[in-house]
C-alpha cells in the first residue's frame, strides 16, 4: 500500500476546496455551462441521461479496506447503494447531486481518494497490474513507479488540455495484464544487460472509431529518464496532435499520420533538450516512494496446508479454487480474484454492503488490500492458503464466490444505453443475458478461457476490439443492431477483433454468440486448445458460416 | 477586459496593432507575428516598447533571434481548452530563458491561473472583471506542486528530500 504523507494529503485537499469553488460559482450561475463543463470533467463529473456520472481514481488498482469503506459509504450517502468498477481502475457512482458532489469529494479525501483527472482531455489515472507486487516472477513492483507518475501527471501544468484524453499502463510481467498495448502508452518494466530497471516504451495504442496496437517508440528508457521521456511525447503531442477534430485528436492518430519512425525523432529531438534536467529522477527519489509502500508480513507457511486438503473433497469450493485462485510469489499465499460477474447481474458492479463485508475480509484475510482489474473484479491479493475455505465460504454468501473469472460470463460490458448519453444500444443486458446462457458452470469450463467484452457504441468503453468475442452495439434505422467481432486480444499479443458478418438485432445476439461457442467446440482439435488459438488457426469464415448459414 | 500584471490588475501600456494597422509615432505597440517578423527593424528602432503576438499553431523557436530586443510575448487560448501555449511558454522560459513579459491573451479565465502561472506567464488579460479581481487569492490555491517548471516552485519530490535529509541530521 502507499501511503499518503502530508504533501499529498495537502494536494487532495486542496483540490477538493478549488471544486467546491467551481460547483459554488456554476450553481450561482457565475460560471457557464460551457465553462464549467470541462472544468468538471477535470474531476471525474459526467452529465449522463439520468444524472450527474461521478468517476473515482483507484491508482494502478490498489485499495486499502479504509478506501473501500469510504467508497461504500459515498455509494450509500450520495448514491443509490451500489458502484460500478470500470475498465480503468476506476469505479463510478451513477446518480450523484451536483451539490453533494463537493461532500463527497470531501469525505474520500479524508482517505486518500481523489477524483482528479478521471475525464477529460489530460493524463488519466494511471493503470496497473492488479496483480503487482505479488505476481511471481514480477520483475519489479510497478506501482513504485506508477505512484511516481501518477504524481508528476496530476494537475500537470503543460498537459492538462491536451488535443484528447490520455492514459498510461504499466506492467512488469511478461503476461500483460494492464492492457498496455491499447494505451496512449504503454511501459513494460525491464532490466536492461546491466541489470538496471528501465522501460520499454510503447505509444500509440487505443480503440474508439480508429483502434490501433500500440508501437514500440524506444526499446529501453532508463528509469531515471522515464519522466523527461514522457514529458517529450507529451509535449510533442501537446503541440502537434490535431485539435480540428474530436474522433482524429488522440495520439494514436498523430503517430499514425507521421509514422512511428518520424514521431520517434520528433520525441527524441524533444527528450534530447530534458533529459538532463530537474526531471531526471535519482535513486533516493524512488526508494523515498519505495519506503512508503508497506508489504505484509508474511508468515512461512506450507505449500499445501491441512485446511485446504481437507476442502478438496468439497466439490463447490474445489471448483472456485481452480477458477479464482491463483499462485502468489510467496510460498502458502495465494492472490484471490472476486468475480464481480455474477450470474444476471451487470458486470462489475458492488453494493455498498458487498464493498463493506469485503473490506471486513480483506482486513481479516489479505492484510487490509484490495486489488481492482480491468476486467471489472477485485482480488485479495495476500490470502494464505489455510484461509481459502473460510474465505471461500463468506464470500459464497455475500455473492462473490462465482467460479467463472476468464470464462464466458466474465464479460466486461460499458454501461451503455442504460446510463451513457453517448451509447447507441444496451450493453448490461446483453451481458446479463449471456451470464444466464452460460450460466452452467461445467459447460462454462468445457469452453475454457474465453473473453466477451462489450460496448454500446464506437468508443468502445467495453474494449469491444480486444474481446476475444466482442459484441459493439450501434443504431441503425432507430434500431439498435449489434456487430460481432472474434480474435480480438488485450494481452502482450495484442490484436483487433475481425467482423464475422452483419449485424445482428438485440434478440438475436445471445443466440449467435452459441453459434460462435458452438462452432468452437466442433472445430477445437482439443480440449485445450482455447478458443482464440482456434480463431487463429481456423481464421473467421467457419464461424461465419455457422451463425450465417440458417440466417 | 482587465489587464493584471504582477499580480495585480494594472494599465495595459501596449496598444495591439492589426496586421494593416499605421504604425503610430510613439508608445507600446503588440504587434502580430506575421508582421513582427516583417518589419521587424523598423518596429524595433521606434521608442516605444514592442510586444509580438504569436498563434499558438507556430513555431516558437522563430521567435528566438528577437528574444532580447522584445518587451513582451503574447501567447494565445483561442479557447481556455486549447493548451498549446502552455507548451509555448515553459519553452520561452525554460529552453530560450526569455524574461520579459509573458502574457496571457484569449479566453484567461479564473480556473487557469495557476497552470499557466507554472507555465511562467506573468501578465493575463482575463475575460471576466470578477476573475481579475480574485487573481490573487486564486493563485494561492495550491501550496504543492508536483512538476518542476521554471516557475522554480518547490516541488513535492523534492520537498520530500529535504525533510528527509534534515530528519536524517536529526538521528
Amino acid at each position: 500500500m502507499y501511503a499518503y504523507d502530508e504533501i499529498d494529503r495537502t494536494l487532495v485537499n486542496e483540490r477538493v476546496s478549488e471544486f467546491r469553488d467551481q460547483v459554488k460559482r456554476r450553481l450561482s450561475g457565475e460560471l457557464t455551462e460551457d465553462e464549467f463543463k470541462i472544468l468538471r470533467l477535470q474531476n471525474g463529473v459526467y452529465l449522463q441521461l439520468h444524472a450527474y456520472m461521478f468517476r473515482v481514481a483507484i491508482p494502478y488498482g490498489t485499495l486499502a479496506t479504509n478506501q473501500l469503506r469510504a467508497l461504500a459509504h459515498v455509494a450509500r450517502k450520495y448514491d443509490r447503494g451500489y458502484g460500478h468498477f470500470t475498465t480503468r481502475q476506476n469505479i463510478q457512482f451513477n446518480w450523484i447531486k451536483l451539490a453533494e458532489l463537493p461532500d463527497a469529494l470531501a469525505d474520500l479525501a479524508e482517505v486518500g481518494i481523489h477524483a482528479m483527472q478521471t475525464s477529460g482531455n489530460n493524463m488519466r489515472n494511471v493503470t496497473s497490474d492488479q496483480w503487482a507486487g505479488v505476481a511471481p516472477g514480477e520483475i519489479e513492483d510497478p506501482r513504485i513507479w506508477s505512484e511516481l507518475i501518477r504524481q508528476h501527471t496530476t494537475l500537470h501544468p503543460e498537459f492538462s488540455f491536451l488535443p484528447r484524453k490520455f492514459k498510461i499502463a504499466i506492467t512488469a510481467s511478461d503476461h500483460d495484464r494492464a492492457a498496455i498495448k491499447i494505451h496512449d502508452i504503454g511501459l513494460r518494466l525491464i532490466k536492461n544487460e546491466k541489470g538496471e530497471t528501465g522501460f520499454e516504451v510503447l505509444v500509440g495504442g487505443g480503440l474508439g472509431r480508429t483502434p490501433f496496437i500500440a508501437k514500440t517508440i524506444k526499446h529501453f528508457v532508463h528509469g531515471r529518464d522515464i519522466l523527461s521521456y514522457i514529458e517529450a511525447i507529451l509535449r510533442v503531442y501537446n503541440q502537434y496532435g490535431r485539435r480540428d477534430n474530436i474522433y482524429k485528436a488522440r495520439i494514436k492518430i498523430l503517430v499514425h499520420e507521421l509514422g512511428i519512425e518520424k514521431f520517434s525523432r520528433e520525441v527524441e529531438e524533444e527528450w534530447q533538450h530534458i533529459r538532463n534536467s530537474s526531471l531526471q529522477i535519482d535513486d533516493e527519489v524512488i526508494e523515498d516512494i519505495r519506503s512508503r509502500f508497506t508489504y505484509p508480513a508474511y508468515e512461512k507457511l506450507p505449500h499445501m496446508p491441512d485446511e485446504l486438503r481437507q476442502a478438496a473433497a468439497d466439490p463447490e469450493f474445489e471448483a472456485w479454487r481452480k477458477n479464482s485462485v491463483a499462485p502468489h510469489k510467496v510460498q502458502g499465499y495465494s492472490i484471490v480474484t472476486i468475480s464481480l460477474k455474477p450470474t444476471g447481474g451487470p458486470p462489475g458492479d458492488a453494493t455498498a454492503e458487498q464493498m463493506d463485508a469485503l473490506a471486513d475480509l480483506a482486513d481479516k484475510y489479505s492484510f487490509g488490500e484490495i486489488r481492482v482489474g480491468h476486467e471489472q473484479n477485485l482480488a485479495l491479493p495476500h490470502v494464505a492458503k489455510r484461509d481459502l475455505p473460510a474465505l471461500w465460504k463468506a464470500l459464497d454468501k455475500l455473492g462473490l464466490a462465482t467460479p467463472n473469472v476468464n470464462l464466458i460470463t466474465d464479460i466486461i460490458a460499458c454501461p451503455g444505453l442504460d446510463y451513457c448519453s453517448l451509447a447507441n444500444a444496451r450493453s448490461i443486458p446483453i451481458a446479463q443475458e449471456l451470464t444466464r446462457r452460460f450460466a452452467n458452470h461445467e459447460l462454462a469450463n468445457l469452453i475454457g478461457r474465453l473473453h466477451i467484452n462489450i460496448s454500446g457504441c464506437i468508443n468502445a468503453c467495453g474494449h469491444h476490439h480486444v474481446g476475444h468475442i466482442g459484441i459493439l452495439g450501434v443504431e441503425k434505422n432507430g434500431e439498435e443492431v449489434y456487430q460481432i467481432t472474434i480474435g480480438g486480444r488485450a494481452d502482450e499479443n495484442a490484436a483487433l477483433g475481425t467482423l464475422i458478418g452483419p449485424g445482428v438485432k438485440f434478440d438475436e445476439v445471445a443466440d449467435v454468440i452459441e453459434d460462435v461457442v458452438e462452432a468452437y467446440l466442433a472445430l477445437r482439435e482439443r480440449p485445450e486448445e482455447l478458443f482464440m488459438d482456434t480463431v487463429k488457426r481456423l481464421g473467421v469464415e467457419p464461424f461465419k458460416e455457422r451463425v450465417y448459414a440458417t440466417r | 477586459m482587465p489587464l493584471v500584471n504582477g499580480g495585480k490588475i494594472a494599465d495595459d501600456s501596449f496598444v495591439k496593432l492589426a496586421v494593416d494597422t499605421p504604425l503610430p509615432e510613439g508608445g507600446d505597440i503588440l504587434v502580430p507575428a506575421e508582421r513582427f517578423l516583417g518589419e521587424a527593424d523598423a518596429l524595433l528602432k521606434r521608442s516605444g516598447k514592442v510586444g509580438v503576438i504569436w498563434p499558438n499553431n507556430r513555431d516558437i523557436a522563430e521567435l528566438v533571434p528577437y528574444l532580447g530586443k522584445i518587451a513582451a510575448v503574447a501567447l494565445v487560448f483561442p479557447t481556455f481548452r486549447d493548451g498549446r501555449a502552455y507548451s509555448q511558454a515553459r519553452l520561452l522560459r525554460e529552453r530560450y530563458n526569455y524574461r520579459g513579459e509573458l502574457r496571457a491573451t484569449g479566453q484567461v479565465l479564473r480556473d487557469q491561473f495557476v497552470f499557466m502561472l507554472r507555465a511562467g506567464f506573468d501578465s493575463f488579460e482575463v475575460k471576466k472583471q470578477a476573475d481579475a479581481e480574485a487573481f490573487m487569492q486564486t493563485a494561492k490555491r495550491y501550496s504543492v506542486f508536483y512538476q518542476p517548471t521554471g516557475d522554480g516552485r518547490v516541488t513535492a519530490l523534492h520537498r520530500r528530500m529535504q525533510l528527509r535529509h534534515s530528519e536524517g541530521v536529526g538521528t
